[in-house]
């Protein structure tokens, strides 16, 4: 099975088009917002879908996703939680 | 009095390469459907704000900064978008996914950039510019309602200096090729530049983007005088020589004044009649232009048209492959536009030489 | 200085009532018209919206129109309020006429219907296939009352309809225009709705604007119309308002959310006050914009305070009666200041209870009679489209 970090740098790339980046250019701590990756609000909502989509975990609020789309690591750990598929 | 306003910069994206007045020979498409040729977007957008963007987007950012840079003006007072049909490639997403995962699951991105007014906002956004901001669509009068409005904003306030206007639509795969099953596309694919020669029902169609960097100041590379817009939505074609003579009028023009027409025929031969008139009878001894077999017919496809009538204007040259008739115009001093869509949104813009 | 544009006609539908008279009924008497979708086919039941409950098979018949008509529902709806605005000026409709229209999706409803069937290359429904490009609502409507000169449409997302009315205006000043029907018309469709729902902005409960507690707005659907003449026009007929003020400004902050400090907002405002040429103690009134999003009422809110100061004057949102109704939105609370300014009273901002934290304003939660001058009516757009309009007692 891959591993959840790669799965997850490979589903936010091709989700939020960030097309000239492969997996390895996303560190595992790097902030996905703001001075790191630079995603932004926009790109959270299409990630609370993805976490949807993917792992049956469904945000109701919007502003949960900050404390999860923090970094890889961050989100990684939230699925291992909270997944249900 | 009233000001003067200049055409003093133009960003051009369509299916034709840009240099206008030294074509050797046209871009040739043989599909009634053809996209428009694309710079480096790259150049002009950072690449975190170009992932998300359509083609209508990319264009209508890219030819707002050409025409802005060529006419050195860094924040317009206003920025007034005409486009008919929007940003259809993300409707399309949008209401794609919709309806195959019935209203599940849906991500906000398309919907957000679906809407009419996404260039005009990106364009302000790109610029920080938070001046004036409106976009209208109005079929092929969506890019002359926003000349309109320029030409108002100019009047109305004199500490107006500069306004960018422009017009863009974008092809989409499904939503474009709809027009096969109304009749607004020719039934079988012909060659773009056979389009004139046509007798039969629909047009061609493509896609682009053309904004122009409007002043009050006359500059060294100053294009031409943006002198004067007008539009109606419906005419009978009986009656459009006396709405052309109307409008000259108003403007204190002759007709012998107009050396050159330039002429929307699409090759429909259920509405080109409407060119016939003035053809025949009002512009029988002047220069006659056509556009459409290079670029296809679209809403904003006029934009066209005011490109090349402010290059020929500046150069004061004619290409050969624009020509109707074999009468020859010295050096063309005012030019009339003329185009229509379906028999309805008519409109009628004059520019003269500087 | 110009002499401020006069009204001489308004018409309206919305989801608290099909004309001018029950919608003023509606405010005044608090009665909402939000409800769970029935015409609408969604699978969102849940979502509470601002809907009609007149099929599109009624609003045809009344309007007389023939079996195989290709009105949409926002094409419908228009066509509707344009007929009363026209029958209270008893309007004359001539080549010096014009229309503008503001509306957002246009006829998605038509689009979302026959998409698959296009797709699928079935010509059947083909009228249809222009009926997605807003031009097409504004130009059947247009027809529908004989208007053949000057028509044209305005996208600027929920600002469309403040806008339509704000360019209507200028070309009566600039007399370019003898006589202008402006407003705007959008109906609920799927789109809209999942659109909201995609950005996580609608509420599951009546929207509360300016509750520290609110959860998004509801969406609405509705058209509404006003009839602008030249002064030369106008003999003696009964003006039942001016436009005196009018200012649009871009927000440039981003896509959708309004800037922290509400600087479109604010610059619209100020540049509608700088056109009628008053100062902000003269306005009694301000009719917000007030989706009840999070965003939208903190940041009108700060825009409001850098104008106002501490002295907001009376203001509300009447997004709670209504939903939002996106492009026709500017359109209805122009009717709406109107009827403030006729019967000199402030309509109530339902569903009020707790005052925001960070402005701690709070709307005017019950009718109110006082004397009315100037209403400011404001309308924010995604794109970063802010128009605010001033609409002033006839004489003032």
């Amino acid at each position: 099975m891959k591993n959840l970090h790669t799965e997850l740098k490979e589903s936010i790339i091709e989700q939020l088009n960030l097309e000239d980046m492969e997996p390895a250019d996303i560190g595992n701590e790097e902030p996905l917002f703001g001075d790191g990756l630079g995603l932004d609000s926009i790109d959270a909502l299409e990630l609370i879908v993805l976490l949807e989509k993917d792992y049956g975990i469904k945000l109701t609020d919007p502003t949960q996703g900050k404390e999860i789309f923090v970094s890889i690591d961050r989100m990684a750990t939230y699925i291992e939680e909270n997944r249900t598929k | 009095m009233e000001n003067k306003i200049y055409i003093n910069g133009i960003g051009s994206i369509s299916a034709q390469p840009g240099d206008v007045i030294s074509w050797e020979a046209a871009r040739l498409y043989h599909e009634n459907i053809f996209p428009a040729i694309s710079p480096n977007y790259k150049e002009f957008i950072k690449p975190m704000a170009l992932r998300r963007m359509s083609q209508a987007i990319k264009m209508g950012i890219t030819s707002a900064k050409i025409a802005l840079n060529e006419a050195e003006i860094e924040i317009p007072e206003a920025i007034i978008t005409g486009t008919g049909e929007g940003c259809k490639q993300d409707t399309e997403k949008f209401l794609e996914n919709l309806l195959d995962q019935d209203e599940k699951l849906l991500t906000p991105t398309s919907f957000i950039q679906s809407t009419h007014n996404t260039i005009g906002g990106q364009i302000a956004l790109n610029l920080g510019c938070k001046n004036y901001n409106v976009t209208y669509t109005q079929n092929s009068v969506s890019l002359e309602t926003a000349f309109l409005d320029a030409q108002m904003q100019f009047s109305e306030n004199p500490e107006i200096n500069s306004v960018l206007v422009g017009g863009v639509d974008e092809i989409s795969e499904k939503i474009t090729s709809f027009r096969k099953l109304d009749g607004q596309l020719k039934p079988d694919p012909i060659k773009n530049t056979d389009l004139l020669k046509e007798d039969s029902t629909g047009t061609i169609t493509s896609e682009g983007a053309h904004f122009f960097a409007l002043s009050k100041e006359k500059k060294q590379n100053t294009y031409a005088e943006f002198q004067s817009v007008f539009m109606k939505n419906s005419i009978q074609p009986e009656k459009i020589n006396d709405e052309i003579e109307a409008f000259l009028k108003i403007n204190k023009l002759d007709l012998a004044a107009v050396d050159t027409v330039i002429l929307g025929i699409n090759g429909d031969n259920r509405y080109d009649h409407y060119y016939k008139n003035p053809q025949e009878k009002l512009f029988k001894n002047t220069t006659q232009l056509a556009y459409k077999h290079l670029i296809g017919d679209f809403d904003t496809a006029s934009g066209y048209a005011v490109y090349l009538a402010a290059n020929i204007l500046k150069s004061g040259e004619i290409p050969e492959i624009l020509k109707l008739n074999k009468l020859e115009c010295s050096v063309p001093k005012t030019i009339l536009i003329y185009n229509q869509y379906l028999g309805r949104d008519h409109s009628l813009i004059l520019l003269s030489a500087v | 200085m110009n002499k401020a544009v006069a009204i001489t006609g308004m018409g309206i539908i919305s989801a608290i009532g099909n004309d001018t008279g029950e919608n003023y009924r509606s405010l005044i008497l608090g009665k909402h018209g939000i409800s769970s979708p029935e015409i609408l086919k969604t699978i969102h039941r849940d979502l509470p919206v601002g809907e009609i409950k007149i099929s599109n098979e009624t609003l045809a018949q009344d309007l007389n129109l023939p079996k195989n008509h290709s009105f949409t529902r926002a094409a419908l709806l228009g066509a509707f309020a344009v007929s009363e605005a026209i029958t209270q000026s008893k309007l004359k409709i001539d080549g010096g006429t014009g229309f503008i229209s503001g509306t957002s999706v246009g006829g998605m409803d038509a689009t979302e219907t026959y998409f698959k069937e296009f797709t699928e290359g079935k010509a059947e429904n083909s009228r249809f296939i222009r009926a997605q490009h807003p031009g097409f609502t504004t130009e059947i409507i247009a027809e529908h009352f004989g208007i053949t000169g000057f028509v044209s449409t305005i996208s600027t997302a929920c600002s469309s309809g403040a806008n339509a009315i704000m360019l209507g205006a200028r070309m009566i000043k600039a007399g370019k225009l003898k006589r202008v029907i402006v407003g705007g018309t959008d109906c609920l469709t799927k789109f809209t709705l999942n659109g909201f729902n995609s950005l996580m902005i609608l509420s599951d409960e009546h929207c509360k604007p300016f509750d520290e507690n609110r959860n998004g707005l509801n969406l609405g659907e509705g058209a509404a119309y006003l009839v602008l003449e030249a002064e030369e026009e106008l003999n003696v007929k009964p003006v039942l308002g001016r436009i005196s003020g009018y200012g649009n400004a871009n927000d440039a902050f981003h896509q959708t959310a309004s800037s922290e400090n509400g600087e479109g907002a604010f610059l619209a405002m100020q540049k509608a006050m700088k056109t009628a040429g008053i100062s902000s103690e003269k306005i009694d009134y301000i009719n917000a914009h007030g989706t009840a999003t999070k965003n939208n009422d903190s940041a009108e809110a700060k825009a409001l305070k850098r104008i106002f100061f501490k002295n907001s004057p009376d203001f509300s949102s009447t997004k709670a009666f209504t939903g939002h109704t996106l492009a026709a939105a500017g359109a209805l609370e122009a009717v709406y200041s109107l009827l403030s300014i006729q019967h000199q009273e402030v309509f109530a901002n339902l569903n009020f209870s707790d005052p925001m934290d960070s402005s701690g304003f709070i709307p005017v939660t019950q009718l109110k009679a006082k004397p009315i001058d100037h209403v400011l009516s404001n309308s924010f757009g995604f794109g970063g489209n802010c128009t605010s309009l001033i609409f002033s007692k006839n004489g003032e």
